[in-house]
């Protein structure tokens, strides 16, 4: 069984970030990267199904620049055994058309399983899963905290509203990873070494056909209105007041 | 092609409140579209919901009842999503964020050829354009998007909108009979989180506690003085993670996006991915030790002290306040 998983490079949210002039992107140059936590999930969960004798191959693919050759090598590093990168500026693709090079992708890959974390930090669209496999026809799995391969199907837990839900799919499937599918390891020292001799092709968009034509556009990025700071009040006697008075919760 | 369609959020016919909010968001859009606001129920047995529904001031509600949707799947769920807005003459098809509404409305969207905007927390027109904004960078931007297709596909940030009233108008309700196609999946089951306490997406008053918390007896405290207010118990990422209270009390980027009227913070610092979760609520009393924590910045009341020393205090004088 062959599972695909994708890696995205995202900036450090916590650190300081600056829009260009006209506010229509965010300038992430300066800023740290690391590989998107939930698709680290997504990664583990796909070694953990090869550990267990499920998968024998799995590849990782990030779309974006040249730089994220270095997150692909983390996954690498993880475990998984190849890696493609398809070179793109991610600023001008929208969730439609990400899902549109990975549709591409699985046609030339041909995947059992595809292994995507649930969402991407930055933007969290929460849309290229659910759009993949729209237009795959295939059926999907979100939010997984389990997963079990057994007959060709995928049994899937699934955090849902209120509580939580178990699909079975038939293979091939898409699954999204959530917060407690696992606890993504850290690449070993040996898994490093490992890394830099497992294969990492590059292709551009062209190469797999896609047209850049996006469906939804940034028109420009605003701060959004900060909350007014508030009083500090001296003790419980003063906020059951506040409460009373100016709440009136009480 | 004008009208705003919103797919109603339900379990088993049991209808959510933040359904009236999303109704709150089509009004808006419909007036910026020129169009009308017609809400679908879909699923099994559905005839009071559909009843309730028709008491809000909106144009249609469309009813599929089908006993393949009676146990949500999501092949079967978008596709019929999909057909009843082909016959609805919609510019927008759109639903609540939650996790149901992300898992079926991109689906949507690819049947439908649409552009597809999650998270939406406003809408408006300029230059002629429909414009959407939404949160990103956990909350630190805001992102002004439109979309290039005639269809638009949305789910939408119930925080951001005050609930509709009904006005018992009375809306014409019509039978609509989608194709339904599946992708395979099985539905295995569903296991309901019970309690006693309301949902977070629908509570009034919320009590959130921080890994401060230290176990479960401290969320036990939460959980008493909530009582007190009839409201929800809410938790940081870290206080779920260390196992103190249940994964579903989660809030903040990777949980619920609350706003309810009163928000209490309890030994919480302040992640902005909490307050990303949180900062729309009306008013937020932050306790905690540390004066310097980030939470005091969003709070409109704060108090600088041990949680475990303010809490018996605060619990017993709210008590003897409530009668």
């Amino acid at each position: 069984m062959k599972i695909l998983t994708t890696v995205r490079r995202v900036p450090d949210l916590d650190a300081r970030f600056s829009l260009n002039g006209d506010k229509t992107e965010i300038d992430t140059e300066a800023l740290d990267h690391k590989v998107n936590y939930f698709d680290e999930v997504a990664v583990e969960e796909a070694i953990r199904l090869k550990e267990k004798g499920v998968a024998d191959e799995i590849v990782s693919v990030c779309i974006g620049s040249g730089n994220a050759t270095k997150e692909l090598r983390t996954a690498l590093a993880m475990g998984a055994d190849r890696a493609i990168l398809v070179e793109a500026d991610e600023k001008t693709l929208d969730p439609y058309l990400v899902a549109a090079i990975l549709a591409k992708l699985v046609e030339k890959e041909q995947p059992d399983l595809i292994i995507m974390g649930k969402l991407g930090v930055d933007f969290e669209n929460t849309q290229v899963p659910q759009l993949l496999a729209g237009m795959l026809g295939w059926p999907q799995a979100t939010f997984a905290y389990s997963t079990e391969i057994c007959d060709s199907k995928v049994t899937v837990g699934r955090e849902v509203d209120g509580g939580t839900s178990t699909f079975r799919l038939p293979l091939p499937a898409i699954v999204t990873a959530d917060l407690r599918l696992n606890e993504p390891r850290f690449p070993s020292l040996p898994g490093i070494m490992k890394a830099k001799r497992k294969p990492l092709d590059t292709m551009t968009i062209e190469d797999l056909g896609v047209a850049l034509e996006p469906r939804v556009k940034t028109v420009r990025f605003e701060m959004p209105p900060e909350r007014e700071a508030g009083v500090i009040v001296a003790d419980v006697a003063e906020l059951i007041q506040k409460l009373r008075d100016e709440v009136k919760a009480i | 092609m004008s009208n705003v369609l919103v797919i109603a959020e339900h379990e088993h016919g049991h209808l959510r409140k933040v359904n009236w909010s999303v109704l709150s968001f089509a009004k808006k859009a419909a007036a910026i579209t020129g169009g009308e606001v017609i809400v679908a129920l879909l699923g099994a047995g559905l005839g009071d919901a559909a009843k309730q529904v028709a008491q809000f001031d909106v144009a249609k509600v469309i009813v599929v009842d089908d006993s393949t949707l009676e146990n949500y799947l999501t092949g079967e769920f978008a596709s019929a999503v999909a057909g009843v807005a082909e016959n609805a003459d919609a510019r927008i098809v759109c639903t609540v964020a939650s996790l149901r509404g992300k898992d079926f409305m991109p689906r949507v969207a690819v049947k439908l050829e649409a552009g597809m905007i999650s998270d939406v927390m406003d809408v408006m027109e300029e230059d002629d354009e429909l414009l959407f904004k939404r949160p990103v960078w956990s909350g630190k931007l805001t992102e002004v998007l439109q979309a290039t297709t005639d269809i638009i596909c949305a789910t939408v940030r119930h925080t951001e909108f005050d609930a509709m009233e009904p006005t018992g108008a009375g809306a014409e309700i019509e039978a609509g009979s989608p194709d339904i196609e599946g992708d395979g999946a099985e539905f295995v089951s569903f296991d309901a989180i019970i309690s006693e306490r309301p949902e977070l997406s629908d509570a009034n008053v919320i009590i959130a506690g921080g890994r401060g918390m230290k176990s479960r007896e401290g969320f036990a405290q939460l959980e008493a003085f909530a009582d007190l207010f009839g409201g929800a118990v809410g938790a940081t990422r870290a206080a779920v993670d260390s196992g103190m209270c249940p994964n579903d009390w989660q809030i903040g980027q990777t949980g619920k996006v609350v706003a309810p009227d009163l928000y209490f913070a309890i030994a919480i610092s302040g992640a902005i991915q909490h307050l990303a979760g949180m900062k729309g609520s009306k008013t937020i009393i932050a306790i905690n030790k540390d004066p310097e924590a980030p939470i005091f910045q969003v709070a409109d009341y704060g108090l600088v002290g041990d949680a475990f020393k303010i809490l018996p205090e605060l619990h017993a004088a709210v008590k003897a306040a409530k009668g």
